[in-house]
């Protein structure tokens, strides 16, 4: 037993994932509902004001910031974003995605735009926490695994355990905004940059 | 740089590596001085700690001086600082209550997911302590990137030797923060499980919080010897049945506080502990409990248990039925080192605690797979090793 890494990903039992056929309203409020769809949802506490996680969410260019997979993500208009992910093999996968609700300083969600290869959209909630302990955070995140060859490439990478990738996002989001930076154990900045665990 | 990495059980060795840099804001580089071995280093030599992947930079208890930093350290290039084996943000909740080994944010993101499954949420990270709080390389180097070095380090002022003021890194505050969770009042008698670096500094805390005894129990002559000199009564649980003697010595009441610093690697043929030994060798449990189950025994109804010794995993044979029925307070956890750091400098500055009595050892870092070796095959004579990176090999002297 020496690989964290690995170990964490083998049986990992997600928090809130509903799996194949689970109502979406369960987890994923107003979100679409298709019967392959997955959904993963995690909730956590951050030492900071809600229209300060707000803000810096609203501006989806900030999310590649601290979401692994994404590479970039160009903002087009008010609500038009242009996601770039990474896939296996050095591929990326790109798809545009249009807000959908918008509530300052409480909710956003968005949608890939129909045609996407991996059809998804997320939602993220910020609620005032008790105690002055800052903001709760819950975040959504459903998709619609593909069909097919190619599909199976692109859903290799999102079924890469997407509790695993959320719940580690949202980590790295918490920690940019409470400390300024993503705590790593890099000796170097390529080390930090090819994000070894 | 040179630096003490793990490749296995009984198998460290000094390797040539690359220098770390500055990689986050609120980073600086230290060039260390002095870092010691810890008893929890023997638990990583055991190989009783998951997680650890071969060339792991270890050691967690280290100073030196600061040669680089980032943007965002409120360190100065040159000043001398001590480093806490914990690292913490500084800024999450539970850095604002200063509980620091509890930090939200001081493990990176990637490996806070096996603590969590583990314990129920992740710990704050730790220098050179396995994959699981964090993976981050240890201060047995030339060189160490200290993360949050605006809220770790303590600055030492010019003047004061590394001897005196190393151990604020870890087991001056840990020994201080044990006897704090006894919740001494003044008459009580303390009973203090093993006489290491950790129950010598229990001791000593023990007294100067008030404690009108002390009883500290070891089987090594010469630690026992050192328990003695800052006033503790010993047993030595090879001569004598530690229970029998405690309700002798307390005239049948017990010790109003115990504090286990012993440990998962608990010594001694006691039936419960040649069970869990066969249990950990055929991998049924991991953990070696011997000394908490003692602690909890001989503790008096209604009195108080602090464990700052560290364990890792479930355990069986826990006498939950005496914990319970005599009312008993059990108190532990991971130092919050950054909490004790000023209070804990001023004693010593003040000479309030003696630090320096407890090295037996000074050794160039360059001999480090030697240091462990001995640290961990002769107990009684060697009680601390400090290793100095600059030290030439000729040089190495004992105290
Ligand atoms: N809570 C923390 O943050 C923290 C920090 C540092 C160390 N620790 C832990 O504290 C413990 C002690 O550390 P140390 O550096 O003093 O270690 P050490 O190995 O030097 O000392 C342990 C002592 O316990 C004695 N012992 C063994 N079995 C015993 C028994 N059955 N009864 C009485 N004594 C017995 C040993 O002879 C030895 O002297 C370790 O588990 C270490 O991991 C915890
Ligand atoms: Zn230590
Ligand atoms: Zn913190």
């Amino acid at each position: 037993m020496t690989d964290g890494a690995t170990n964490s990903g083998q049986d990992d039992a997600p928090l809130a994932t509903s799996k194949h056929g689970d109502p979406a309203g369960e987890t994923g409020g107003r979100m679409r509902e298709t019967a392959g769809d997955q959904i993963t949802s995690r909730a956590v506490t951050i030492n900071r004001p809600r229209t300060e996680l707000y803000a810096y969410w609203r501006d989806f260019a900030n999310l590649a910031t601290f979401m692994e997979n994404v590479e970039r993500i160009d903002v087009k208009d008010a609500t038009t974003s242009h996601w770039v992910v990474a896939a296996p093999a050095g591929k990326t996968v790109e798809w545009d995605a249009l807000v959908t609700e918008d509530e300052a300083g409480s909710l956003i969600a968005w949608e890939s735009a129909p045609g996407a290869d991996v059809p998804n959209s997320g939602r993220i909630e910020f609620v005032e926490a008790q105690g002055g302990r800052g903001t709760v955070v819950t975040a959504t995140i459903l998709y619609d695994p593909p069909a097919g060859v190619v599909g199976k490439i692109v859903a290799k990478l999102f079924q890469r355990e997407p509790a695993i990738q959320a719940r580690r996002d949202l980590r790295r989001f918490k920690q940019l905004m409470e400390t300024g930076e993503i705590s790593t154990n890099a000796m170097n900045p390529a080390q930090a940059a090819a994000k070894e665990v | 740089m040179r630096a003490l990495a793990w490749h296995g059980r009984h198998d460290v060795r000094v390797d040539t590596v690359d220098d770390p840099e500055i990689v986050n804001r609120r980073d600086a580089i230290i060039k260390v001085t002095s870092t010691a071995i810890c008893g929890s280093d023997l638990h990583l030599y055991d190989g009783y700690i998951p997680t650890m992947k071969a060339g792991d930079i270890l050691g967690h208890e280290f100073m030196g001086e600061v040669v680089e930093v980032g943007p965002g350290s409120t360190l100065k290039k040159g000043q001398r600082v001590v480093v806490p084996f914990t690292i913490a943000c500084g800024s999450c909740y539970h850095c604002g209550k200063q509980q620091f080994s509890a930090c939200d944010n001081g493990n990176p993101a990637d490996n806070q997911d096996i603590a969590e499954k583990l314990y129920g949420q992740p710990m704050s990270g730790l220098f050179g302590y396995s994959h699981m709080t964090g993976g981050y390389a240890g201060g047995q180097a030339e060189y160490v990137r200290v993360p949050y070095s605006d809220v770790g380090p303590i600055v030492i002022p010019d003047g004061v030797d590394d001897d005196k003021v190393l151990f604020l890194s870890d087991i001056l505050p840990t020994g201080w923060q044990a006897a704090e969770n006894a919740d001494i009042e003044p008459g009580d008698t303390v009973a203090v499980w093993g006489c290491g670096p950790v129950g010598l500094f229990a001791v000593q805390s023990a007294f100067l919080m008030g404690a009108a005894r002390v009883i500290a129990i070891d089987h090594f002559p010469k630690r026992l010897e050192l328990a003695r000199r800052f006033g503790a009564e010993t047993i030595n649980f090879e001569e004598t049945a530690t229970y029998d003697a405690l309700m002798q010595m307390t005239g049948g009441i017990g010790p109003d506080a115990c504090i286990d610093s012993v440990g998962l690697e608990a010594h001694g043929l006691f039936v419960d502990n040649v069970v869990d030994q066969i249990k950990k060798s055929t991998f049924l449990g991991t953990d070696r409990i011997h000394s908490i189950r003692q602690a909890i025994v001989a503790c008096r109804k209604g009195g108080r248990v602090s464990m700052p010794a560290v364990y890792g995993g479930i355990v069986d044979k826990f006498p939950l039925g005496a914990l319970m029925e005599k009312g008993l307070t059990l108190k532990t956890g991971q130092t919050h080192v950054q909490r004790y750091l000023p209070g804990l400098l001023n004693a010593i500055m003040e000479e309030k605690i003696d630090t320096t009595f407890l090295i037996s050892h000074r050794m160039p870092l360059e001999q480090g797979a030697e240091a462990y070796r001995m640290f961990h095959d002769e107990q009684n004579d060697v009680t601390k090793i400090v290793l100095k990176p600059g030290m030439a090999s000729a040089a190495a002297a004992t105290a």
